[in-house]
């Protein structure tokens, strides 16, 4: 079993008598992308201002690449690559510029800068616009410069803090599969934070709930679906041609079907909640009854399902 | 190791790098270095239009040194640039720092940089550095060019004491705008906004340069005894509490400071008694002694500068690095 590259232990920050963050345990391991999912303001940013020793915890603490956050913040920033949610550059200087800035920071060698500075740019696909002022740059560059300030460093870690904020649809899509591949080419560790499930699901191997500083599940897609299966089972909805008015006949003999828990019937449509995927069956009983069917859904269980839950629970 | 010494050592310089670079490029110092280029030149000129009257002047002790003539004689139409600095080097002390932090904490910068493995006190510094460097060129870059006009203009040979003297004004000019520099910085990392930092700071200048002398005056007048029933050490006691108070403003110290170095006769910078007048020759001092007079004002400002700097530490190094 290797060593989490990220290791939280009873991390808490407390502002005032609100409790931000609220003892998270959470550990990623090396080349994982994960998910911090939550709604706004429910600490995702101050958690990962204390990753990077930006703000000191409450209580707990984080070891990132096997350093403290705490107490050895530099050598955390020098393999961590973080992009805050509102990226700010220096207007004045051109995208290029801005970014060699950044390289001589990280104290890269001087000679090789340029060059490594261009080839990021190639990658992030700013390269014809890279020699604008950042002023004139539009929110989805400001993104990829963004991403490309992260990249020159060479980071083991790389942490975005809402990257997909602000951009139109298929520029998060571009974005993100960006960063997908770039975590797979490169063996790179990413974190981000979002309250877009969507965005999330299309390239976290894990996510995590964060909900009011406490992080409610984590796991993947499948098993946080899962965990929402056994717990509601199997939905299926049919619709019919006709309303049902009164007792529904067909009801007592479905009934006595061991598979189905419970039967809702609301006018055309009826909810059969299973144990089983019984859907087939079901649909072959109907029509051999004579039923005309007008639709067939099939419940799966997305993200969105498993957000409105945690949130149901939560509320 | 050298590869990890560069490590450690280069952020910081480039951080000075780049902040100076910025100062050059922006307006603002552009329009602050005219308006001292402007002053210099206006009081350069009257200078050298009064200079014969005050080299002839035979009962002027000073009147010897031709160079510390230039930059203090003046025929009261203009004040002279030591002056006109102490009114000058406040503000662009200010204007060069009223926005260092609270700018890059509006723009989102901020938080970029300080996630890049730096020290938050190379960043305060840098800025603080950068600054100066610009003010001490500024400042340095003018005095040499008024030495050479000078030297072409009048022929006079220069006295290494002049040069001491005038060198030391000169620190003691960037020490000044220092002070209002780091005052000006420790504002901008208490006020978010850049407008609120810039006028806080502007109002304590402008406290300091015209109103602490007026109340310093209103109260003193109203619980200073009548002078006529007091005895002359009394006077005299009083005298010197009233200039302790108003050495608390810095501009105070300041004008103290350049006008015992530039003005080689005075003796001192508070009364003098009869008894110590008495057998004293209208002479300049050497350096040395003159160091010594305002060697308290000159620590007192660097005093001021060390604590206002070490107050913009305090708050800005534990603090939480939000946009």
């Amino acid at each position: 079993m290797k060593d989490p590259i990220i290791k939280l232990r009873d991390l808490t920050k407390c502002y005032g008598s609100q409790r931000a963050v609220d003892n998270l345990n959470l550990d990623i391991n090396k080349g994982e992308i994960f998910g911090l999912l939550g709604p706004n303001g429910a600490g995702k940013t101050t958690t990962i201002l204390m990753m990077l020793g930006l703000t000191d915890p409450t209580n707990g603490s984080a070891f990132v690449c096997g350093y403290n956050a705490t107490s050895d913040p530099i050598s955390v920033k020098r393999k961590v690559g973080y992009m805050p949610d509102s990226l700010g550059f220096y207007d004045h200087m051109t995208a290029l510029e801005n970014l060699i800035y950044i390289a001589r920071l990280n104290g890269l060698p001087g000679k090789g800068n340029r060059t490594r500075a261009l080839e990021i740019m190639d990658i992030v696909g700013l390269s014809s616009s890279m020699h604008k002022k950042t002023s004139t740059f539009s929110r989805g560059m400001k993104q990829r410069l963004g991403l490309a300030d992260v990249l020159i460093k060479q980071p083991d870690v790389i942490i975005l803090d809402e990257p997909t904020l602000g951009i139109d649809p298929s520029g998060v899509r571009e974005f993100l599969l960006l960063l997908k591949r770039l975590s797979k080419e490169q063996g790179l560790t990413v974190l981000l934070s979002s309250h877009h499930l969507h965005h999330v699901q299309q390239v976290c191997d894990r996510v995590g709930i964060f909900v009011k500083g406490k992080l409610l599940a984590q796991g993947n897609i499948d098993t946080l679906s899962g965990d929402l299966f056994n717990h509601k089972g199997h939905v299926v909805s049919i619709s019919l041609s006709e309303f049902i008015s009164g007792p529904w006949l067909p009801e007592h003999e479905l009934a006595q079907w061991e598979t189905i828990k419970n039967i809702n019937i609301n006018q055309n449509t009826i909810e059969f909640e299973c144990t089983q995927n019984i859907t087939p069956a079901l649909v072959r009983f109907l029509v051999e009854k004579g039923y005309d069917i007008i639709s067939v859904h099939q419940k799966n269980y997305g993200l969105d399902d498993i957000y409105q839950k945690y949130f149901e629970n939560d509320n | 190791m050298a590869s990890k010494k560069i490590q450690i050592i280069s952020p910081f310089s480039v951080i000075v790098r780049k902040e100076m670079a910025d100062h050059i490029r922006s307006w603002r110092f552009i329009v602050l270095m005219g308006l001292i280029i402007l002053t210099f030149v206006a009081s350069m000129y009257v200078s050298l239009s009064n200079i014969r009257a005050a080299i002839g002047n035979a009962n002027d002790p000073d009147h010897t040194f031709l160079y510390l003539k230039l930059l203090t004689t003046t025929d009261n139409s203009i004040p002279p640039f030591h002056v006109f600095l102490s009114f000058l080097a406040p503000l662009l002390g200010i204007s060069l720092g009223f926005d260092a932090i609270n700018a890059e904490q509006n723009n989102g910068t901020l938080t970029r940089l300080m996630a890049q493995p730096i020290y938050r006190d190379n960043l305060l510094l840098a800025k603080f550095v950068s600054a100066l460097i610009m003010v001490g060129a500024l400042f340095l870059v003018l005095t040499l060019l008024m030495i050479g006009g000078g030297l072409i203009l009048t022929g006079v040979r220069m006295e290494p004491q002049e040069l001491l003297r005038i060198l030391g004004f000169i620190l003691i000019s960037i020490t000044y705008v220092g002070f209002w520099l780091s005052l000006s910085i420790v504002l901008s990392i208490k006020f978010r906004q850049a407008a609120t930092s810039a006028l806080t700071a502007i109002g304590i200048w402008l406290f300091f340069t015209v109103f602490y002398q007026i109340i310093v005056n209103l109260i003193i007048r109203s619980f200073l005894p009548d002078p006529s029933f007091l005895t002359q050490d009394q006077i005299q006691f009083y005298n010197e509490f009233i200039l302790d108070l108003l050495r608390i403003a810095p501009n105070q110290l300041y004008t103290d400071a350049t006008t015992t170095l530039l003005m080689p006769s005075v003796r001192s910078l508070g009364p003098m008694t009869m008894q110590q007048m008495a057998g004293a020759i209208p002479s300049p001092l050497p350096f040395r002694e003159s160091l010594m007079i305002v060697w308290p004002q000159v620590s007192g400002l660097i005093g001021a500068t060390v604590a206002c700097f070490a107050l913009s530490y305090y708050l800005f190094m534990r603090r939480e690095i939000r946009s």
